[in-house]
C-alpha cells in the first residue's frame, strides 16, 4: 500500500484536509508530530501542510524548519524521497533548504483568501503529470507571506530547468515571475502556496487539485 | 553580556511594509520621507564566553534567512 505521512506542528491547520485529499487517492496516511524525530517506515512521500506552523514566530517556517521531524524529511528527500508542501509547508520548504527562494509579505500586504486560476507550467513530474502545460486550473489560496522570491540567478536556473509547477494566471501577491509553485531538483518535492488539497472533493466546489493527488498515487501504485 | 542583531530585508528585495508606512508618513504630512525599510532587533542576553562568531553561527542557522535578509551583530 502507498503510504504518505503528514507532518503537524503546533498551528498547522490544513493537516487533515491533505491527509483526506491522500486518502481519497488510495494513500495510507499517517500523522506524525513535530517532535518525532523520524518518518514512520516506507514512507513514499511527505506533505507538509498549511497554517501557521509555531504562530509564523521569527519568520513563517523558520523555526518549523529547525524541528527534529523536519530533519527527517531533510533526510528523507535526500534520499530521494518525495514530498509536498503546501502554503506554510512551502515556506517551511523553503526555510529547510529543501526548495530555493524565500515567500515574502505580500505585495498588497493583505491576507489573500480565493480561488485563483493557476497555469501548469509543466507536465514533467510526479505532482503535474496529469495536467497538460498550460493548463488552467482553479485553486483556492490563502496566504498573507506568498510572494514568492528568489535572485535573478535562481530564477533563470528554475526556468532553464523546467523547475517552476505552476504560475498565476493574474499575480495575486508580486511572486517573481507569477510563480506560484516549484520543483526540487530532482522534481521530487513541489512546494506551492496555492491548496490543491482544498480543490480535491465535490463538496469544495471545485477538484482540479484531485489529478495531482491521483498522478502521485499512480507512480506509487506503479513502483 | 549582550548581543544585538539587526535583520534587515537585503537591498533589491521589496519591502511591502516600509512602503506601507512611507505611505502612511506622507499621509500626515511628513513629505520629506523618501524611503522606509523596516527590520528586526532581536537582543540576545548570553552567558560570559560567548563570543561574535557564535552570534554569527545564530544567524546563519536561524535568526536571518539570508535568501532574503541581511543581518548586524552589535556586541555588548
Amino acid at each position: 500500500m502507498m503510504k504518505a505521512a503528514v507532518v503537524v506542528f503546533p498551528g498547522s491547520n490544513c493537516d487533515r484536509d491533505l491527509a483526506v485529499a491522500f486518502e481519497q487517492a488510495g494513500f495510507e496516511v499517517s500523522m506524525v508530530w513535530h517532535k518525532d524525530s523520524a518518518l514512520p517506515e516506507g514512507v513514499d512521500i511527505v506533505g507538509v501542510p498549511g497554517g501557521f506552523s509555531y504562530g509564523d514566530y521569527l519568520r513563517c517556517g523558520a523555526i518549523a524548519a529547525q524541528s527534529p521531524i523536519c530533519q527527517a524529511v531533510v533526510e528523507h528527500t535526500k534520499r530521494g524521497g518525495y514530498a509536498l508542501g503546501v502554503c506554510n509547508g512551502f515556506q517551511i520548504l523553503t526555510e529547510t533548504g529543501i526548495l530555493p527562494g524565500a515567500l515574502l509579505r505580500n505585495a498588497g500586504l493583505k491576507y489573500i483568501c480565493r480561488t485563483v486560476d493557476l497555469k501548469v507550467a509543466t507536465a514533467d513530474s510526479a505532482f503535474t503529470q496529469g495536467y497538460s502545460v498550460g493548463d488552467e486550473i482553479g485553486i483556492p489560496i490563502a496566504h498573507h507571506d506568498g510572494n514568492y522570491f528568489a535572485d535573478a540567478e535562481t530564477v533563470k536556473m528554475l526556468q532553464d530547468q523546467d523547475r517552476i509547477a505552476f504560475t498565476y494566471a493574474e499575480n495575486p501577491n508580486g511572486s517573481v515571475a507569477d510563480i506560484a509553485g516549484i520543483l526540487s531538483e530532482n522534481r521530487r518535492v513541489l512546494g506551492m502556496m496555492p491548496h490543491p488539497e482544498r480543490a480535491a472533493d465535490d463538496g469544495h466546489g471545485g477538484t482540479d487539485g484531485t489529478a495531482m493527488f491521483r498522478a502521485l498515487s499512480g507512480i506509487f501504485a506503479n513502483a | 553580556m549582550k548581543a544585538r542583531v539587526h535583520v534587515m530585508l537585503k537591498n533589491g528585495v521589496l519591502d511591502p511594509q516600509g512602503e506601507a508606512v512611507r505611505h502612511a508618513l506622507g499621509a500626515l504630512g511628513f513629505d520629506k520621507v523618501e524611503g522606509v525599510r523596516q527590520g528586526k532587533v532581536i537582543d540576545l542576553d548570553l552567558a560570559e564566553g560567548a563570543t561574535e562568531a557564535d552570534v554569527t553561527e545564530m544567524c546563519e542557522k536561524l535568526l536571518a534567512n539570508t535568501v532574503i535578509e541581511s543581518y548586524s551583530i552589535e556586541m555588548a
